[in-house]
């Protein structure tokens, strides 16, 4: 056995916290369901919800224990290999953990913090007034927090579903941005969910909704959808990281040492580890795509399981996922870029990565067309009066002009540009993207409000401007997100080095291997 | 079928002959004034967040160069199949077994949900902590709780006159009989418009109007099932 030290029983901690809180969600479906049962309410909706993330938490615990088993608790027969040194080129990577922030950075952060602080202020205006300082009203219920919180959460589709597919399909190029992906995903679906909060009336009393759910609603399935998504996103992203964080135990000193030895579980290398640590991360990968798209399609559900004109239609599961997918890879493709400049990492995110995902976005894109029109030309041909108005007041009435930008900036110009020779560029796809995140946001928006201003009954017109709450809280949402963002990039290397690393050593091989394979031997 | 279908429980109804109605909105003011209802100011009521549990809806019809303006009193429409119960995530509303669409102030969470799946637009949110005039704030109805900050309301046909009712009813030795209970807006309507009773009484004067030839309810295609039913105009 190995010395065990301090770490080794922080470790164990951990992992009992996490089945704690597997207990926690399982014990919690039992109780309520039962509950349920016994006030004679539906409890079916309840079991099949707790039936489907239920045993998810189970095998989330199983592949953590598996991991810690082997990494941290079982001897190692042999390879156990002295720390490969840092490359000059692998040196750019860690440049940022290991020497002290510059100038430029701090000016960064210290902008990100004080819009955050601002919005903080927004908020506490909200808390004390109530939701009078926001600019809803009835029959507009639902404005800016809704939109963001789709929009976020379509944003977190950017890593974990791009990486794991990537991973799944064995797509070399991957290697260099999964971790980026991974990072935007889990950062920005604390936001997603945090919208909802701002949203809410009474948001002290927002654990009733563990204490007294009713499985048949939508925001139920949210809350479970999105619990599981964020812990498996998490762990996803956690586990490719431990060979890295076990490189920068051994580069540093003092505290931050305690710190990397605390999460690297003891890592050293042996192949046994990494041939468990991969099966660990391609079993994640397979289970973390359902879940994803599971989430969007439930927050597509809120809206589509309603009788509402323009809500109440079978296309928008789907079309959320994908609508996510292309917000989610725009994200991606603006960090690499702002990663690339601010870190000079132009050795690890080539041009080629902008392009491969350049092509990703404009298959999104058409995609996103041919759904959106599936979706219209449905609406205009059964030409329901009810439908009708709200279709109108979209594309000629009084939100025609966000239509019309949104048809702009997530077909058109993205389409014109990644078509183009500009498609091959850094700049242009860092262009298209931006256009991309624009034009998705505008789409949230045209789905949530338009319906609401045009209520069925009665036969007035509501009307919905945010009011500078509202804005200042998605600007800090915004800030605070890149902030986490930024402090992720000076804990943890942001383009994973041992994943190259290895991709430099075998892929080729591997590659050429796989290849032969597909054809005949002679 | 469901509960409140079943023989010998009452099934709450109301009947508004819109032949009748003159539109003098009698019936707002009692329902505000029965239900401590916010006073509200010019410019809430601008932002669309005064509160009045039934409302006047304009409703206009052009048939040619002739323009009619109806005008038709619009309470929760207490369906039998609620849209709203369902997308609730706490159970803060729910419909009882007397088919009274009910809410529980103390529980709801202010998500709004159930607001933007009703397609009548009959729930109200209090965007604020509700502020009265002294004058008002002396002459509350005692029998309605005052709404915190935050939180979904609608109209409950005047639950707390049901309640009273019941309890006379008991200590009389005797049924709730239908004359017992009339919600404030039935009572006080100067042309007898609003008609309120039980649904499950087939003498009853709400189940002879149910089956008028001019009855019709809003967004009948929904099948939501309103148990407010209107009686045709100048048929």
């Amino acid at each position: 056995m190995k010395r065990k030290g301090w770490a080794f029983y922080v470790q164990v901690c951990g992992l009992l916290a996490f089945y704690a809180f597997t207990l926690a969600v399982n014990g919690w479906f039992l109780w309520r369901i039962q509950k349920l049962r016994d006030l004679g309410d539906n409890w079916m909706a309840g079991a099949v919800i707790g039936c489907l993330v239920g045993p998810l938490f189970i095998l989330f615990s199983a592949v953590l224990t598996f991991l810690f088993y082997t990494v941290a608790v079982k001897e190692k027969k042999a390879g156990v290999t002295e720390p490969v040194p840092i490359s000059k080129t692998e040196s750019a990577l860690i440049a940022p953990i290991l020497n002290p922030p510059g100038k430029g950075f701090l000016l960064f952060v210290g902008i990100l913090v004080s819009v955050s602080l601002w919005a903080l202020f927004a908020w506490s205006q909200q808390v004390f007034r109530g939701l009078q300082v926001t600019g809803l009203g009835n029959p507009v219920f639902w404005g800016f927090y809704i939109t963001n919180f789709v929009f976020f959460i379509g944003i977190s589709h950017a890593g974990t579903l791009i990486s794991a597919i990537l991973r799944i399909a064995n797509a070399e190029w991957r290697r260099p941005i999964t971790r980026s992906a991974e990072v935007i995903t889990v950062m920005v679906l604390f936001f997603g969910a945090a919208n909802i909060l701002l949203d809410l009336g009474r948001p002290d009393r927002m654990l009733n909704v563990f204490l007294y759910g009713r499985y048949e609603s939508p925001l139920l399935w949210d809350v479970c959808s999105i619990t599981a998504y964020l812990t498996a996103s998490s762990i996803y992203l956690y586990i490719p990281l431990i060979p890295d964080i076990a490189i920068l135990r051994d580069h540093v000193q003092g505290w931050r040492r305690d710190f990397y030895e605390l999460l690297s579980l003891g890592w050293t290398g042996a192949p046994e580890e990494v041939r468990i640590l991969e099966k660990c991360i391609a079993i994640m990968a397979i289970v973390v795509i359902p879940v994803a798209i599971s989430v969007h399609t439930v927050v597509s559900y809120v809206f589509s399981m309603t009788v509402q004109p323009m809500w109440h239609s079978t296309i928008f599961g789907p079309y959320f996922v994908v609508g996510a997918i292309f917000s989610g890879i725009a994200a991606l493709i603006i960090a690499m870029a702002v990663l690339r400049k601010a870190y000079g990492l132009q050795e690890y995110l080539r041009p080629i990565h902008f392009q491969y995902l350049g092509t990703l976005l404009l298959v999104m894109s058409c995609l996103w067309l041919y759904f959106t029109f599936c979706e219209y030309i449905t609406v205009w041909y059964g030409h329901e009066p009810d439908h009708m108005l709200i279709f109108f007041s979209k594309l000629s009435g009084r939100y025609s002009f966000h239509f019309w930008t949104m048809a702009l900036t997530c077909f058109v110009f993205p389409f014109l540009v990644l078509a183009s020779r500009l498609g091959k560029t850094v700049g242009g796809t860092v262009a298209a993207s931006a256009f991309v995140c624009v034009g998705m946001w505008l789409e949230r928006f045209l789905i949530v409000v338009p319906t609401l201003v045009r209520p069925r009954l009665p036969y007035t017109v509501g009307s919905y401007s945010p009011s500078w709450v509202e804005i200042s809280l998605f600007a800090g949402c915004l800030a605070a997100f890149a902030l986490l963002y930024t402090v992720f990039t000076r804990l943890f290397p942001i383009v994973s080095i041992w994943e190259v690393r290895e991709g430099k050593e075998h892929a080729e091989e591997e590659v050429s291997e796989r290849i032969r394979t597909y054809f005949p031997a002679s | 079928m469901e509960e409140s279908r079943r023989k010998g429980q009452h099934r709450w109804g109301m009947v508004v002959d819109l032949d009748k109605c003159t539109g003098c909105g009698a019936c707002v003011v009692a329902c505000s004034v029965e239900n401590n209802q916010m006073l509200g100011s010019p410019e809430e009521a601008a932002m669309g967040r005064v509160i009045r549990w039934l409302k006047i809806l304009p409703k206009t019809e052009v048939e040619g160069s002739h323009v009619r303006q109806n005008l038709i009193p619009m309470p929760c429409q207490q369906c039998e199949n609620p849209p709203c119960i369902k997308v609730c995530p706490v159970y803060a509303t729910f419909k009882n077994e007397e088919g009274i669409v009910g809410q529980v102030y103390s529980r709801c969470i202010g998500c709004r949900y159930c607001l933007n799946a009703c397609p009548y637009t009959c729930k109200f949110f209090n965007w604020k902590k509700p502020l009265w005039p002294d004058e008002m704030r002396s002459s509350f109805n005692p029998s309605v709780s005052v709404r915190p900050n935050g939180v979904v309301e609608k109209c409950l046909f005047c639950h707390h006159r049901l309640q009273r009712a019941k309890e006379e009813a008991v200590a009389q030795g005797r049924n709730l009989q239908e004359g017992d209970y009339q919600p404030a807006c039935a009572e006080v309507c100067p042309a007898k418009a609003i008609v309120f009773g039980d649904l499950n009484d087939s003498e009853s004067d709400v189940s002879r109007l149910c089956k008028d030839p001019r009855a019709f309810h809003l967004l009948e295609e929904l099948g939501t099932e309103p148990k407010v039913t209107y009686l045709r105009e100048g048929v």
